[in-house]
């Protein structure tokens, strides 16, 4: 059979495909469906929170960060509660890394603030002595990109039901309703809203006379989603 | 019919030669910044506060490991196969004119994607993936470059002399197949461009974006289905493909046993693709599809440890050739590094031992002995034997290539061993307890801890480059500086001069 095969490329190739795509079908699509389905406490991005995710992707941040928390007791007792699929029903695309050249940050909005990220963004070392992260100096000029996170926005709640201006419930038992806009003037009017409530706990005089001008700096929509981890 | 050799036609082959080398450098040179950046932070500054955002480490990681990726490899493939190709189906390039035009377009596409890579990761354009970073636009432009491969892969087919198909064309169409299917699949994603807003506003946006069609557990599951595949069907199958041409045409050697490479073929198609779940190991996929993943990457011993055997069998009763050829030495190391790499990483596969190997430098260490050792040896040794044919000149000097060879095995024995004790350093450090049961160790005490070992890795890096650097100017002065034979080298050899 194997002679004829080496003489017959189509079939050969036919041969080839069905050995490489098998596992495929086997492993990827049973658990499709039952893996895309939120957790209770799970709610999508608000605008400005989907910015700083932008950020974050722009930034490459998963090459050193993971946001995947293993149950092992030295991972929930360094990072909080381990992962659970539903909590990442969102994430398009998913954050998880691969490699954790700093620290995991699932829930870094536990136990990290503004006021902290802001120090750290500027020079990593006058927190954490000793760090080789770099400083991200230009998050505090560049603007975040509201027109395509909205852009965004629309896309995900048209395609995959992804359920804004709807109650979701929470794990207290209350429920939460995420606002996305109606029209793009209204989506950088939420997202300047977001960002003057996280400029206040801000030190940076140019951030905040951005703010108030209207503009969104990239580190605070950064700051506002490392807030929303949790 | 005439009685004399086919006169090959090698224009697009030295086309992506010339890219395997100044992608290659690249590509190296880039890896060689960010291992500096890590042991010597204050580098992610080398240009200067202003063009900081451009030289940080997190920006250029996806740029390093996308120009070996599809630079330096890719490009190394595409020229194997357009020298290997017809040399196994008895065909020329120059039979076909559409042929001869397909491949050129090939080549152009391909330069002008690869350009728009770079530019766009850059700028920061990217969908966060790994190895999948592009998006949409240059998505599109992938799958044209690779649809017109595997017209010109087919279409040589299709017009063989020799009906057979040679081991290594077996390879070349698996890759082209495997790299379709996966990259097909893990890029589907919606522009968002299309978007329209309730007050009926549209092209909102960064046109260029895109949203994942796959979210949280299952993009990682298709993810990482690509990414350990992309590592299979670029870094394994095609380099296998040239092994098995150039060992047994560089060492006068027939392959020591079809049946083995018959059986590593159809095993390592069949199982290579259920480990990707390896990746996923203790995170939120289910347990079942993680336990298939890490029984499946020690069965892949099999097929991998069976090819490697067949070529190192091959030289049975001919090991005198390794000390004498340094041609020979670059593929037999490789060879090895395959075997020790395939070895490695089903035990990183392991449950118990992913659970301190993930997330840790000895997973980078890892990629590292597979593509310096393996894929970076034997591509290097394709174009050295390629050389003399293509470009009907000698080798330019024998001298340069041993010294590279002793300097770039020194630099990957460096890398690999650095970061073997920096992953399993860090990896224990991360779950030591006290005797009280709290945590022993702040984060950036498992970071600090790592300086030594990173700067080590950097000096192995640097080895590597100088090494590929060293290996570049000898190709360019035996382009430039050889007397041109009168006819193609039948039996060039770097040491038959």
């Amino acid at each position: 059979m194997f002679h004829w095969l080496e003489k017959h490329p189509f079939f050969f190739a036919v041969g080839v495909f069905i050995a490489i795509a098998f596992a495929g079908l086997i492993e990827i699509l049973p658990n499709f469906a039952q893996a895309s389905r939120p957790v209770i406490g799970t709610a999508p991005y608000s605008t400005l929170e989907l910015a700083g995710r932008h950020v974050y992707i722009k930034n490459s941040c998963n090459a050193c960060h993971s946001q995947l928390v293993r149950p092992f007791k030295s991972e929930t007792d360094r990072y909080g509660h381990y992962s659970l699929s539903g909590e990442y029903a969102y994430d398009r695309p998913f954050l998880w890394g691969s490699k954790r050249t700093g620290p995991d940050l699932m829930r870094v909005g536990n136990y990290r603030t503004t006021d902290w990220h802001e120090n750290h963004m500027k020079d990593p070392h006058s927190v954490v002595p000793g760090s080789i992260m770099p400083a991200y100096k230009w998050l505090f000029t560049n603007k975040a990109d509201i027109d395509t996170v909205y852009a965004e926005q629309l896309t995900v709640a048209q395609h995959f039901s992804v359920p804004y201006n709807q109650d979701v419930p929470m794990r207290d038992g209350s429920v939460k309703n995420v606002k996305m806009a109606q029209s793009l003037s209204e989506a950088h009017e939420i997202a300047l809203e977001e960002a003057k409530a996280v400029a206040v706990d801000m030190k940076d005089q140019d951030v905040k006379d951005a703010v108030s001008r209207g503009e969104i700096p990239e580190i605070v929509a950064l700051i506002a989603y490392m807030n929303s981890l949790k | 019919m005439e009685n004399r050799p086919l006169e090959y036609d090698y224009t697009i082959a030295k086309m992506f030669m010339l890219t395997t080398i100044v992608l290659g450098i690249v590509g190296m040179l880039i890896g060689v910044i960010l291992a500096f950046q890590l042991a010597f932070p204050g580098l992610n500054l080398i240009l200067g506060d202003n063009l900081a955002e451009y030289t940080n480490f997190s920006r250029l990681r996806p740029l390093h490991t996308d120009a070996v990726i599809f630079g330096f490899t890719l490009s190394g493939v595409f020229a194997t196969w357009y020298y290997v190709g017809q040399r196994v189906l008895k065909v020329s390039m120059a039979e076909s004119k559409l042929l001869m035009t397909i491949g050129k377009l090939h080549f152009w596409l391909y330069l002008a994607v690869v350009a728009a890579a770079v530019f766009s990761l850059f700028a920061g354009v990217t969908t966060s993936k790994e190895y999948a970073e592009f998006e949409w636009p240059i998505d599109i432009g992938v799958v044209v470059v690779w649809v017109l491969f595997g017209m010109s892969m087919f279409g040589l087919i299709g017009i063989r002399r020799e009906k057979s198909l040679y081991i290594s064309v077996w390879y070349y169409i698996a890759t082209f197949l495997g790299i379709a299917m996966l990259y097909l699949f893990n890029n589907m994603e919606i522009p968002t461009m299309f978007a329209t807003s309730p007050a009926g506003e549209t092209g909102i946006g960064a046109w260029y974006h895109s949203v994942s069609m796959y979210a949280g557990t299952n993009d990682a599951l298709v993810q990482w289905w690509y990414g350990h595949n992309a590592v299979a069907f670029g870094f394994t199958v095609p380099i296998v493909a040239m092994i098995y041409y150039f060992l047994p045409k560089e060492s006068g050697q027939a392959i020591y046993s079809y049946k083995l490479s018959l059986l590593s073929f159809w095993g390592l198609m069949f199982v290579y693709l259920w480990a990707g779940g390896h990746h996923l190991l203790y995170s939120t996929v289910p347990d079942w599809m993680q336990t298939m993943g890490s029984i499946f990457s020690i069965i892949l011993i099999l097929p991998s440890w069976g090819s490697a055997i067949n070529m190192l069998l091959t030289m049975k009763g001919e090991w005198q050739q390794v000390a004498a050829s340094p041609l020979i030495k670059f593929m037999i190391l490789a060879s090895t590094f395959y075997m020790f790499s395939t070895l490695e990483g089903p035990i990183q596969a392991i449950k118990s031992v992913n659970a301190i190997a993930h997330f840790t430098d000895w997973i980078v260490g890892h990629v590292h002995d597979g593509v310096l050792g393996w894929v970076g040896f034997m591509i290097m040794a394709a174009l050295y034997h390629m050389a003399p044919r293509v470009f009907k000149r000698e080798i330019y000097s024998k001298a340069i290539m041993t010294a590279q060879f002793w300097i770039q095995t020194l630099g990957v024995v460096l890398y690999f061993t650095s970061m073997w004790i920096a992953g399993i350093t860090q990896g224990m450090m991360w779950r030591a307890h006290d005797e009280f049961g709290n945590l022993a160790y702040s984060f950036i005490d498992t970071v600090t801890v790592l300086h030594p070992y990173y700067a080590i890795r950097g000096v192995g890096g640097l080895l590597y480059l100088v090494g590929f650097l060293m290996f570049a100017y000898n190709i360019y002065k035996t382009m430039s500086s050889r007397p041109v034979e009168e006819r193609e080298l039948q039996s060039a050899s770097p040491m038959g001069a």
